[in-house]
């Protein structure tokens, strides 16, 4: 699973693609630590666009940054979540403690 | 296309993470010859998803191991059975619960997202000799069912 990233100021912009399952969490908990030590960031954004599936073990790599941002009292939200990705964030529960944006502009501006 | 009757497929393959999603897609598959939408079809890949990250991560717990999956379209019905011979689950209902893990980077919603999204769950499992996931869907009867068919 590709992770591309993006930094905009003090926010980190992560950029999955494909299916976010035990297959993929590794990688992704790979690069989106390097990125978060590489960049200083206290705030991450996760533009959800390209990502094609999801379970619980893509929730759970989510979860443990989001434990990790909010330890260091920083902020966390998502952006472009997919029709078919939503209503498994939102039976979770995650979308109860994590915001979502429709655009990256305007989680970029209110971030 | 007419829906086939009855069709019968058991896959038999190593514990490995990339596994997952073979598992999941061919489940699809199967179930695309059963009428049900496209949202049913995602809550069934969910729920395979989760039943053979279970073998994986916690019958085989990182020892190689084969898991089987066994998919019967009939009558309309789909049956999904996996099957792990690995260390089997000590505490049944408290894995079952919502929020139990034993990793914090987990959620423990594997067995939450199997009866959310299908319409019967059974499970047995034999410490040391390992467990099996018995899960039965029908099209229009789960959380999707109300959706519009593609």
């Amino acid at each position: 699973m590709p992770l591309v990233y993006e930094r905009f100021g003090d926010i980190l912009v992560l950029r999955p693609q494909g299916d976010l399952d035990l297959g993929a969490v590794e990688e992704f908990r790979r690069v989106a630590e390097r990125a978060l030590d590489e960049n200083k960031c206290r705030k991450l954004l996760i533009n959800l666009k390209g990502v094609t599936f999801i379970d619980s073990s893509g929730l759970g790599v989510i979860l443990g940054r989001y434990k990790r941002i909010s330890l260091l009292g920083g902020q966390m939200a998502f952006t472009q979540v997919p029709l078919k990705v939503k209503p498994i964030l939102e039976l979770s529960g995650l979308l109860k403690i994590i915001p979502f944006y429709d655009t990256e502009k305007k989680a970029l501006e209110r971030m | 296309m007419k829906a086939l009757q009855r069709n019968h497929l058991k896959m038999k393959f190593l514990s490995a993470a990339e596994n997952v999603g073979v598992a999941r897609l061919t489940v699809a598959a199967m179930a695309g010859q059963i009428d049900f939408n496209l949202s049913e079809i995602e809550e069934i890949k969910v729920a395979v998803s989760e039943a053979v990250s279970n073998a994986v991560l916690h019958g085989y717990a990182g020892e190689q191991g084969y898991i089987e999956v066994e998919v019967i379209a009939e009558d309309g019905v789909l049956r999904v059975i996996v099957t792990d011979h690995g260390r089997g689950i000590d505490d049944l209902a408290r894995a079952r619960q919502p929020s139990f893990s034993t990793d914090p980077e987990r959620m423990g919603l594997g067995f939450s997202f199997m009866e959310s999204f299908m319409d019967q769950l059974e499970v047995s499992s034999v410490p040391g000799q390992g467990t099996r996931v018995e899960m039965v869907k029908r099209p229009g009867g789960g959380v999707g069912g109300h959706g519009q068919h593609d």
